[in-house]
Protein backbone atom coordinates (compact mmCIF):
# COMPACT_ATOMS: atom_id res chain seq x y z
CA UNK A 1 0.00 0.00 0.00
CA UNK A 2 1.14 3.43 -0.36
CA UNK A 3 -0.84 6.61 1.45
CA UNK A 4 0.23 9.81 1.39
CA UNK A 5 -1.83 12.55 3.36
CA UNK A 6 -0.81 16.19 4.05
CA UNK A 7 -1.67 17.44 7.02
CA UNK A 8 -1.39 20.93 7.05
CA UNK A 9 -3.54 21.79 4.17
CA UNK A 10 -0.87 22.12 1.82
CA UNK A 11 -1.44 22.78 -2.15
CA UNK A 12 -3.42 25.68 -2.34
CA UNK A 13 -3.43 25.53 -6.35
CA UNK A 14 -5.09 22.09 -6.11
CA UNK A 15 -8.91 22.02 -7.35
CA UNK A 16 -10.87 18.80 -7.82
CA UNK A 17 -8.05 16.70 -6.76
CA UNK A 18 -5.46 18.36 -9.20
CA UNK A 19 -3.24 20.60 -9.80
CA UNK A 20 -4.63 23.68 -11.26
CA UNK A 21 -3.31 26.91 -11.89
CA UNK A 22 -4.26 28.15 -15.76
CA UNK A 23 -8.06 28.32 -16.40
CA UNK A 24 -10.23 28.90 -19.61
CA UNK A 25 -8.24 32.08 -20.50
CA UNK A 26 -4.17 30.28 -21.38
CA UNK A 27 -5.89 27.72 -23.81
CA UNK A 28 -8.24 30.71 -25.50
CA UNK A 29 -5.20 32.98 -25.79
CA UNK A 30 -2.89 29.51 -27.51
CA UNK A 31 -5.52 29.42 -29.53
CA UNK A 32 -6.25 32.79 -30.78
CA UNK A 33 -2.85 33.32 -31.02
CA UNK A 34 -2.13 30.12 -33.02
CA UNK A 35 -5.29 31.32 -35.67
CA UNK A 36 -3.33 35.01 -35.70
CA UNK A 37 -0.38 32.91 -37.10
CA UNK A 38 -2.22 31.00 -39.30
CA UNK A 39 -3.82 34.40 -40.86
CA UNK A 40 -0.53 35.98 -41.40
CA UNK A 41 1.10 33.01 -42.65
CA UNK A 42 -2.12 32.25 -45.36
CA UNK A 43 -2.07 36.67 -45.63
CA UNK A 44 1.74 36.24 -46.53
CA UNK A 45 2.18 33.75 -48.75
CA UNK A 46 -1.05 34.75 -51.12
CA UNK A 47 1.04 37.92 -51.15
CA UNK A 48 4.17 36.20 -52.45
CA UNK A 49 1.89 34.16 -54.45
CA UNK A 50 1.53 34.35 -58.08
CA UNK A 51 -2.12 33.32 -57.70
CA UNK A 52 -2.95 36.92 -56.21
CA UNK A 53 -5.40 37.75 -59.04
CA UNK A 54 -7.69 35.33 -57.30
CA UNK A 55 -8.84 34.44 -54.30
CA UNK A 56 -10.01 37.71 -52.86
CA UNK A 57 -10.56 37.00 -48.55
CA UNK A 58 -7.01 34.99 -48.44
CA UNK A 59 -4.97 37.29 -50.14
CA UNK A 60 -6.81 40.88 -49.69
CA UNK A 61 -9.16 40.75 -47.00
CA UNK A 62 -7.72 38.46 -44.23
CA UNK A 63 -4.97 40.08 -42.71
CA UNK A 64 -7.34 42.61 -41.33
CA UNK A 65 -8.56 39.73 -38.93
CA UNK A 66 -4.91 39.28 -37.68
CA UNK A 67 -4.68 42.09 -34.98
CA UNK A 68 -8.19 42.36 -33.94
CA UNK A 69 -7.94 38.04 -33.16
CA UNK A 70 -4.60 38.38 -31.59
CA UNK A 71 -6.28 41.37 -29.07
CA UNK A 72 -9.06 39.22 -28.45
CA UNK A 73 -6.44 36.54 -27.62
CA UNK A 74 -4.12 39.35 -25.84
CA UNK A 75 -7.24 40.18 -23.49
CA UNK A 76 -7.66 36.74 -22.82
CA UNK A 77 -4.00 36.35 -21.59
CA UNK A 78 -4.65 39.91 -19.83
CA UNK A 79 -7.17 38.03 -18.10
CA UNK A 80 -5.71 34.92 -16.92
CA UNK A 81 -2.77 37.58 -14.87
CA UNK A 82 -3.44 38.05 -11.15
CA UNK A 83 -1.09 40.86 -10.93
CA UNK A 84 -2.96 43.04 -13.67
CA UNK A 85 -1.82 46.70 -12.81
CA UNK A 86 2.55 45.18 -13.39
CA UNK A 87 1.67 43.55 -16.96
CA UNK A 88 3.67 46.30 -18.87
CA UNK A 89 6.63 44.64 -17.00
CA UNK A 90 6.48 41.90 -19.60
CA UNK A 91 8.50 45.03 -21.35
CA UNK A 92 10.79 46.02 -19.21
CA UNK A 93 12.93 42.66 -19.45
CA UNK A 94 14.15 40.20 -22.36
CA UNK A 95 14.81 36.64 -20.36
CA UNK A 96 16.10 34.49 -22.56
CA UNK A 97 15.16 31.57 -21.21
CA UNK A 98 11.28 32.26 -20.69
CA UNK A 99 9.41 31.21 -23.65
CA UNK A 100 6.82 33.66 -22.39
CA UNK A 101 9.34 36.52 -22.40
CA UNK A 102 10.06 35.75 -26.06
CA UNK A 103 5.90 35.37 -27.10
CA UNK A 104 5.65 39.21 -25.42
CA UNK A 105 8.18 40.47 -27.62
CA UNK A 106 7.33 38.72 -30.50
CA UNK A 107 3.73 39.78 -30.27
CA UNK A 108 5.03 43.66 -30.22
CA UNK A 109 6.64 42.97 -33.73
CA UNK A 110 3.62 40.97 -35.29
CA UNK A 111 1.55 43.58 -34.35
CA UNK A 112 3.21 46.05 -37.04
CA UNK A 113 4.24 43.74 -39.50
CA UNK A 114 0.44 43.07 -39.83
CA UNK A 115 -0.69 46.68 -39.69
CA UNK A 116 1.72 46.89 -42.74
CA UNK A 117 0.23 44.01 -44.84
CA UNK A 118 -3.05 45.74 -43.95
CA UNK A 119 -2.19 48.78 -45.42
CA UNK A 120 -0.96 46.76 -48.33
CA UNK A 121 -4.24 46.02 -49.79
CA UNK A 122 -6.81 48.02 -47.57
CA UNK A 123 -7.39 50.37 -50.69
CA UNK A 124 -8.61 47.71 -52.42
CA UNK A 125 -9.87 44.90 -49.86
CA UNK A 126 -11.76 47.48 -47.81
CA UNK A 127 -12.59 50.84 -49.24
CA UNK A 128 -15.07 51.97 -47.10
CA UNK A 129 -12.74 51.34 -43.87
CA UNK A 130 -9.87 53.02 -45.64
CA UNK A 131 -11.76 56.53 -46.44
CA UNK A 132 -13.17 56.02 -42.53
CA UNK A 133 -9.84 55.61 -41.51
CA UNK A 134 -8.51 58.43 -43.66
CA UNK A 135 -11.20 60.68 -42.81
CA UNK A 136 -10.39 60.31 -39.19
CA UNK A 137 -6.71 60.75 -39.43
CA UNK A 138 -7.44 64.02 -41.78
CA UNK A 139 -8.81 65.75 -38.02
CA UNK A 140 -5.56 65.27 -36.49
CA UNK A 141 -3.63 66.08 -40.09
CA UNK A 142 -2.10 62.48 -40.19
CA UNK A 143 -3.97 61.38 -43.34
CA UNK A 144 -0.80 62.29 -45.22
CA UNK A 145 1.36 60.39 -43.17
CA UNK A 146 -1.43 57.28 -43.72
CA UNK A 147 -1.14 57.47 -47.64
CA UNK A 148 2.04 57.35 -47.52
CA UNK A 149 2.44 54.59 -45.36
CA UNK A 150 -0.26 52.94 -47.64
CA UNK A 151 1.64 53.50 -50.63
CA UNK A 152 5.11 51.95 -48.75
CA UNK A 153 3.27 49.21 -48.22
CA UNK A 154 1.60 48.83 -51.49
CA UNK A 155 5.30 49.07 -53.35
CA UNK A 156 7.30 46.91 -50.66
CA UNK A 157 3.87 44.51 -49.99
CA UNK A 158 6.34 41.34 -51.12
CA UNK A 159 9.33 42.71 -48.30
CA UNK A 160 6.39 42.80 -46.18
CA UNK A 161 5.19 39.67 -46.65
CA UNK A 162 8.32 37.76 -47.10
CA UNK A 163 9.04 39.66 -43.26
CA UNK A 164 5.97 38.60 -41.56
CA UNK A 165 6.38 34.94 -42.38
CA UNK A 166 9.23 34.00 -39.77
CA UNK A 167 7.42 35.89 -37.32
CA UNK A 168 4.00 33.93 -38.20
CA UNK A 169 6.19 30.90 -37.42
CA UNK A 170 7.41 31.86 -34.42
CA UNK A 171 3.99 33.06 -33.14
CA UNK A 172 2.33 30.08 -34.08
CA UNK A 173 5.29 27.75 -32.62
CA UNK A 174 6.10 29.68 -29.61
CA UNK A 175 2.09 28.86 -28.94
CA UNK A 176 3.55 25.43 -28.23
CA UNK A 177 6.95 26.18 -26.30
CA UNK A 178 5.35 28.17 -24.27
CA UNK A 179 3.60 24.72 -22.72
CA UNK A 180 6.84 22.15 -23.90
CA UNK A 181 9.22 24.48 -21.44
CA UNK A 182 7.57 23.45 -18.58
CA UNK A 183 9.89 20.22 -17.63
CA UNK A 184 7.84 19.70 -14.52
CA UNK A 185 4.71 19.19 -16.58
CA UNK A 186 5.47 15.53 -18.26
CA UNK A 187 2.41 16.04 -20.47
CA UNK A 188 3.40 19.30 -22.03
CA UNK A 189 7.21 18.33 -22.34
CA UNK A 190 7.34 17.68 -25.58
CA UNK A 191 8.88 19.85 -28.59
CA UNK A 192 6.63 18.63 -30.64
CA UNK A 193 3.72 20.55 -29.23
CA UNK A 194 5.59 23.51 -31.13
CA UNK A 195 5.01 22.52 -34.56
CA UNK A 196 1.64 21.06 -33.54
CA UNK A 197 -0.07 24.50 -32.41
CA UNK A 198 1.67 25.53 -35.68
CA UNK A 199 0.26 23.44 -37.91
CA UNK A 200 -3.23 23.47 -35.83
CA UNK A 201 -3.38 27.32 -36.01
CA UNK A 202 -2.68 27.13 -39.40
CA UNK A 203 -5.38 24.51 -40.14
CA UNK A 204 -7.99 26.80 -37.80
CA UNK A 205 -6.88 29.78 -40.13
CA UNK A 206 -7.46 28.05 -43.21
CA UNK A 207 -10.69 26.64 -41.93
CA UNK A 208 -11.64 30.04 -41.43
CA UNK A 209 -11.12 30.85 -45.46
CA UNK A 210 -13.28 28.31 -45.98
CA UNK A 211 -15.50 29.62 -44.05
CA UNK A 212 -16.27 32.86 -45.04
CA UNK A 213 -14.62 32.47 -48.68
CA UNK A 214 -17.40 33.18 -51.23
CA UNK A 215 -15.49 31.85 -54.17
CA UNK A 216 -15.94 28.31 -55.34
CA UNK A 217 -12.34 27.92 -55.91
CA UNK A 218 -10.93 29.67 -53.35
CA UNK A 219 -13.19 27.04 -50.95
CA UNK A 220 -11.71 24.49 -53.14
CA UNK A 221 -8.13 24.98 -52.96
CA UNK A 222 -8.42 26.16 -48.76
CA UNK A 223 -10.10 22.62 -48.79
CA UNK A 224 -6.97 20.48 -50.60
CA UNK A 225 -4.42 22.41 -48.38
CA UNK A 226 -6.56 21.49 -45.01
CA UNK A 227 -6.71 17.90 -45.64
CA UNK A 228 -3.19 17.77 -46.18
CA UNK A 229 -2.69 20.01 -42.46
CA UNK A 230 -4.98 17.46 -40.65
CA UNK A 231 -2.88 14.44 -41.91
CA UNK A 232 0.08 16.17 -40.38
CA UNK A 233 -1.59 17.59 -37.29
CA UNK A 234 -2.85 13.64 -37.19
CA UNK A 235 1.11 12.51 -37.48
CA UNK A 236 2.28 14.80 -34.96
CA UNK A 237 -0.23 13.63 -32.12
CA UNK A 238 1.17 9.87 -33.04
CA UNK A 239 4.39 11.64 -32.58
CA UNK A 240 3.71 13.48 -29.50
CA UNK A 241 2.22 9.89 -27.80
CA UNK A 242 5.26 7.74 -29.32
CA UNK A 243 7.39 10.08 -27.32
CA UNK A 244 5.62 9.84 -23.90
CA UNK A 245 5.31 6.35 -23.97
CA UNK A 246 8.92 5.31 -24.91
CA UNK A 247 9.92 7.74 -22.00
CA UNK A 248 10.40 7.66 -18.18
CA UNK A 249 7.18 6.81 -15.84
CA UNK A 250 6.34 10.20 -15.35
CA UNK A 251 5.57 10.51 -18.86
CA UNK A 252 3.31 7.34 -19.62
CA UNK A 253 1.33 7.90 -16.21
CA UNK A 254 0.71 11.64 -18.03
CA UNK A 255 0.16 9.73 -21.72
CA UNK A 256 -2.23 7.40 -19.20
CA UNK A 257 -4.53 10.73 -19.03
CA UNK A 258 -5.98 10.19 -23.06
CA UNK A 259 -4.91 6.40 -22.76
CA UNK A 260 -7.62 5.43 -19.96
CA UNK A 261 -7.48 8.31 -17.38
CA UNK A 262 -10.14 10.91 -17.44
CA UNK A 263 -9.33 13.09 -20.17
CA UNK A 264 -9.81 9.72 -22.99
CA UNK A 265 -13.10 10.23 -23.85
CA UNK A 266 -12.56 14.33 -24.67
CA UNK A 267 -9.22 14.12 -26.47
CA UNK A 268 -10.22 10.77 -28.57
CA UNK A 269 -14.16 12.24 -29.15
CA UNK A 270 -13.69 15.91 -29.47
CA UNK A 271 -9.78 15.89 -30.90
CA UNK A 272 -9.04 13.20 -32.78
CA UNK A 273 -12.66 12.36 -33.96
CA UNK A 274 -14.62 15.24 -34.57
CA UNK A 275 -11.53 17.68 -34.86
CA UNK A 276 -9.69 15.86 -36.83
CA UNK A 277 -10.64 12.75 -39.02
CA UNK A 278 -14.41 13.59 -39.14
CA UNK A 279 -13.37 17.03 -40.75
CA UNK A 280 -11.01 15.12 -42.88
CA UNK A 281 -13.41 12.58 -44.03
CA UNK A 282 -15.88 15.59 -45.02
CA UNK A 283 -13.35 16.75 -46.88
CA UNK A 284 -12.20 14.10 -48.81
CA UNK A 285 -15.85 13.96 -50.07
CA UNK A 286 -16.47 17.32 -50.68
CA UNK A 287 -13.47 17.19 -53.26
CA UNK A 288 -14.63 13.84 -55.02
CA UNK A 289 -18.00 16.00 -55.69
CA UNK A 290 -20.34 15.06 -52.91
CA UNK A 291 -22.68 17.99 -51.91
CA UNK A 292 -21.68 18.86 -48.13
CA UNK A 293 -21.88 21.72 -46.89
CA UNK A 294 -17.99 23.02 -46.44
CA UNK A 295 -18.86 25.02 -43.13
CA UNK A 296 -19.39 21.80 -41.10
CA UNK A 297 -15.67 20.71 -41.94
CA UNK A 298 -14.33 24.49 -41.42
CA UNK A 299 -16.23 24.70 -37.86
CA UNK A 300 -15.16 21.21 -36.88
CA UNK A 301 -11.49 21.86 -37.60
CA UNK A 302 -11.91 25.14 -35.30
CA UNK A 303 -13.28 23.77 -32.34
CA UNK A 304 -11.07 20.82 -32.84
CA UNK A 305 -8.09 23.51 -32.41
CA UNK A 306 -9.93 25.12 -29.66
CA UNK A 307 -10.57 21.60 -27.95
CA UNK A 308 -6.71 20.61 -28.51
CA UNK A 309 -5.68 23.78 -26.32
CA UNK A 310 -8.13 23.25 -23.35
CA UNK A 311 -6.95 19.26 -23.61
CA UNK A 312 -3.39 19.54 -23.51
CA UNK A 313 -3.57 22.63 -20.94
CA UNK A 314 -5.68 20.65 -18.30
CA UNK A 315 -4.07 17.38 -19.00
CA UNK A 316 -0.16 18.93 -18.53
CA UNK A 317 -1.59 20.74 -15.12
CA UNK A 318 -2.76 16.86 -14.23
CA UNK A 319 0.65 16.06 -14.80
CA UNK A 320 3.31 16.20 -12.85
CA UNK A 321 6.55 14.72 -10.73
CA UNK A 322 5.41 14.28 -7.36
CA UNK A 323 2.99 11.33 -6.79
CA UNK A 324 0.38 13.66 -4.60
CA UNK B 1 29.09 32.71 -1.93
CA UNK B 2 26.63 30.98 0.43
CA UNK B 3 24.82 27.74 -1.19
CA UNK B 4 21.94 27.24 1.61
CA UNK B 5 20.23 24.48 2.15
CA UNK B 6 17.75 22.64 4.55
CA UNK B 7 18.19 19.12 6.10
CA UNK B 8 15.55 17.50 8.01
CA UNK B 9 15.32 14.45 9.74
CA UNK B 10 12.32 11.96 8.73
CA UNK B 11 13.42 9.61 11.52
CA UNK B 12 13.09 12.45 14.34
CA UNK B 13 10.21 14.17 12.53
CA UNK B 14 6.88 14.05 14.27
CA UNK B 15 4.87 16.00 12.30
CA UNK B 16 3.65 18.39 14.57
CA UNK B 17 3.16 21.18 12.47
CA UNK B 18 5.08 24.13 14.56
CA UNK B 19 7.31 24.47 11.73
CA UNK B 20 3.97 25.61 9.17
CA UNK B 21 2.86 27.98 12.51
CA UNK B 22 6.21 29.36 13.10
CA UNK B 23 6.22 30.19 8.99
CA UNK B 24 2.75 31.77 8.74
CA UNK B 25 3.21 34.08 11.69
CA UNK B 26 6.91 34.90 10.96
CA UNK B 27 5.59 36.05 7.25
CA UNK B 28 2.50 36.99 7.65
CA UNK B 29 0.77 33.89 5.44
CA UNK B 30 -2.34 34.76 4.88
CA UNK B 31 -5.11 32.13 5.46
CA UNK B 32 -5.32 29.19 4.06
CA UNK B 33 -2.04 29.61 2.36
CA UNK B 34 0.89 27.99 3.29
CA UNK B 35 4.59 28.51 2.30
CA UNK B 36 5.49 25.36 3.94
CA UNK B 37 3.32 22.07 4.83
CA UNK B 38 3.86 18.29 6.33
CA UNK B 39 3.40 14.81 4.48
CA UNK B 40 2.60 11.96 6.11
CA UNK B 41 3.31 8.35 3.55
CA UNK B 42 2.69 5.09 4.44
CA UNK B 43 4.08 2.43 2.62
CA UNK B 44 4.28 -1.22 3.14
CA UNK B 45 1.54 -3.73 4.07
CA UNK B 46 -0.47 -4.43 7.14
CA UNK B 47 1.49 -5.34 9.78
CA UNK B 48 4.50 -4.13 8.05
CA UNK B 49 3.95 -0.58 7.31
CA UNK B 50 6.63 2.24 7.35
CA UNK B 51 5.62 6.16 8.08
CA UNK B 52 7.58 9.03 6.96
CA UNK B 53 6.84 12.20 8.13
CA UNK B 54 8.11 15.24 6.15
CA UNK B 55 8.54 19.33 6.51
CA UNK B 56 8.32 20.30 2.70
CA UNK B 57 9.05 23.64 0.97
CA UNK B 58 10.44 25.32 -1.56
CA UNK B 59 14.20 23.48 -2.52
CA UNK B 60 15.62 26.12 -3.25
CA UNK B 61 16.56 24.55 -6.53
CA UNK B 62 20.30 25.06 -7.81
CA UNK B 63 18.83 24.61 -11.61
CA UNK B 64 15.22 26.54 -10.88
CA UNK B 65 12.84 26.07 -13.46
CA UNK B 66 10.81 29.02 -11.73
CA UNK B 67 13.67 31.14 -12.46
CA UNK B 68 14.28 30.43 -16.26
CA UNK B 69 10.35 30.66 -16.93
CA UNK B 70 9.57 33.93 -15.56
CA UNK B 71 9.66 36.08 -18.32
CA UNK B 72 10.03 39.68 -16.12
CA UNK B 73 12.83 38.31 -14.41
CA UNK B 74 10.65 38.34 -10.85
CA UNK B 75 11.57 35.07 -9.75
CA UNK B 76 15.34 35.48 -9.00
CA UNK B 77 17.99 33.85 -7.37
CA UNK B 78 19.31 36.27 -4.23
CA UNK B 79 22.70 37.53 -4.76
CA UNK B 80 25.47 36.34 -2.70
CA UNK B 81 23.48 32.92 -2.06
CA UNK B 82 21.37 30.51 -3.81
CA UNK B 83 17.90 31.66 -2.09
CA UNK B 84 14.98 32.07 -4.82
CA UNK B 85 12.79 34.81 -4.04
CA UNK B 86 9.91 36.61 -6.06
CA UNK B 87 9.81 40.21 -6.32
CA UNK B 88 6.08 41.12 -6.42
CA UNK B 89 7.03 44.82 -7.58
CA UNK B 90 8.10 42.93 -11.08
CA UNK B 91 5.52 39.96 -10.88
CA UNK B 92 2.75 39.98 -13.27
CA UNK B 93 0.93 36.83 -11.58
CA UNK B 94 1.13 35.17 -14.94
CA UNK B 95 2.14 31.91 -13.00
CA UNK B 96 4.47 30.50 -15.44
CA UNK B 97 6.71 29.81 -12.06
CA UNK B 98 3.75 27.88 -10.33
CA UNK B 99 3.41 25.74 -13.01
CA UNK B 100 6.71 24.70 -14.01
CA UNK B 101 7.82 24.22 -10.09
CA UNK B 102 7.38 20.13 -9.55
CA UNK B 103 6.86 20.05 -6.15
CA UNK B 104 3.78 22.74 -6.04
CA UNK B 105 5.36 25.26 -3.69
CA UNK B 106 4.23 28.43 -5.34
CA UNK B 107 0.96 30.27 -4.28
CA UNK B 108 -0.26 33.72 -6.00
CA UNK B 109 -0.94 35.59 -2.73
CA UNK B 110 -4.37 37.65 -2.57
CA UNK B 111 -3.02 40.98 -3.47
CA UNK B 112 -2.00 39.10 -6.89
CA UNK B 113 1.80 38.27 -6.51
CA UNK B 114 3.25 34.85 -6.41
CA UNK B 115 4.85 33.83 -3.29
CA UNK B 116 6.79 30.80 -1.42
CA UNK B 117 9.45 30.28 1.22
CA UNK B 118 12.58 32.33 1.31
CA UNK B 119 14.20 30.27 3.55
CA UNK B 120 13.36 33.33 6.13
CA UNK B 121 16.26 35.29 4.35
CA UNK B 122 15.24 38.41 6.78
CA UNK B 123 16.13 36.12 9.97
CA UNK B 124 19.60 34.43 7.73
CA UNK B 125 20.64 37.98 7.01
CA UNK B 126 20.87 38.39 10.89
CA UNK B 127 22.72 35.21 11.29
CA UNK B 128 19.59 33.55 12.71
CA UNK B 129 17.95 29.98 11.46
CA UNK B 130 14.66 30.35 9.31
CA UNK B 131 11.27 30.59 11.75
CA UNK B 132 10.57 26.85 10.79
CA UNK B 133 14.31 25.75 11.69
CA UNK B 134 14.16 27.88 14.83
CA UNK B 135 10.91 26.49 16.57
CA UNK B 136 11.46 22.25 15.62
CA UNK B 137 11.06 20.80 19.23
CA UNK B 138 12.56 17.59 17.88
CA UNK B 139 15.31 19.99 16.59
CA UNK B 140 14.63 17.79 13.21
CA UNK B 141 15.59 20.67 10.61
CA UNK B 142 18.86 21.97 10.20
CA UNK B 143 19.71 25.19 8.31
CA UNK B 144 22.84 26.18 7.19
CA UNK B 145 25.59 26.96 4.16
CA UNK B 146 26.36 23.53 2.24
CA UNK B 147 29.33 25.01 1.08
CA UNK B 148 31.25 25.04 4.33
CA UNK B 149 32.50 21.49 4.92
CA UNK B 150 32.19 22.58 8.45
CA UNK B 151 28.33 23.22 8.59
CA UNK B 152 25.91 21.03 10.75
CA UNK B 153 24.55 20.64 7.33
CA UNK B 154 27.25 19.32 5.59
CA UNK B 155 28.18 17.17 8.02
CA UNK B 156 25.02 15.40 8.45
CA UNK B 157 24.89 14.62 4.92
CA UNK B 158 28.38 13.12 5.29
CA UNK B 159 27.45 11.03 7.99
CA UNK B 160 23.30 10.26 6.90
CA UNK B 161 21.85 8.29 4.56
CA UNK B 162 19.37 10.94 2.79
CA UNK B 163 17.35 11.75 -0.02
CA UNK B 164 15.78 14.64 -1.92
CA UNK B 165 12.58 14.69 -3.48
CA UNK B 166 11.93 13.74 -6.69
CA UNK B 167 15.56 14.52 -8.50
CA UNK B 168 14.37 13.05 -11.28
CA UNK B 169 13.14 16.19 -12.22
CA UNK B 170 16.53 17.18 -12.69
CA UNK B 171 15.90 20.87 -10.97
CA UNK B 172 18.88 20.03 -8.04
CA UNK B 173 16.81 20.41 -4.79
CA UNK B 174 19.17 21.99 -1.92
CA UNK B 175 16.52 20.39 0.94
CA UNK B 176 17.77 17.06 1.82
CA UNK B 177 15.68 14.32 4.08
CA UNK B 178 17.64 12.30 6.61
CA UNK B 179 16.75 8.67 6.01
Amino acid sequence: MKEITITTNKITNIVNGHFHAWGWEVPVYLFLGGLTAGILLISAIMAISKQKSKFTLSTEKLSLWAPIILSLGMAALFLDLKHKLYVWRFYTAFEITSPMSWGSWILLFVYPLSFFLILSTIRKAYPKLNKFTESLLLKIKLDKFYNILIDFSEKNRKKIAFTVIPFAIALGVYTGILLSAFGSRPFWNSSILGPLFLVSGLSSAVAAVILFSKEHSEKEVFTRIDLGLLIIEVIFIIFLIIGMASSSIQYKKALNLILGGPLTAPFWIFIFSFGLLLPGFFEVLELRGKKIPSAIAALLVIAGGLFLRFIIVEAGQMSGWLTY
Amino acid sequence: MKKYGMVIDTKSCVGCGACVVACKTENSVPEGLHRDWIVEEVTGKFPNLFMEIRSERCNHCSDAPCVSTCPTGASHIKEGSNIIKVDPDKCTGCQACVVSCPYNARFVMPEGYVSKCTFCDHRVEKGTDPACASVCPTHSIVFGDLNNPLSRVSRLLRSRKYKTLVPEAGTEPNVYYLL
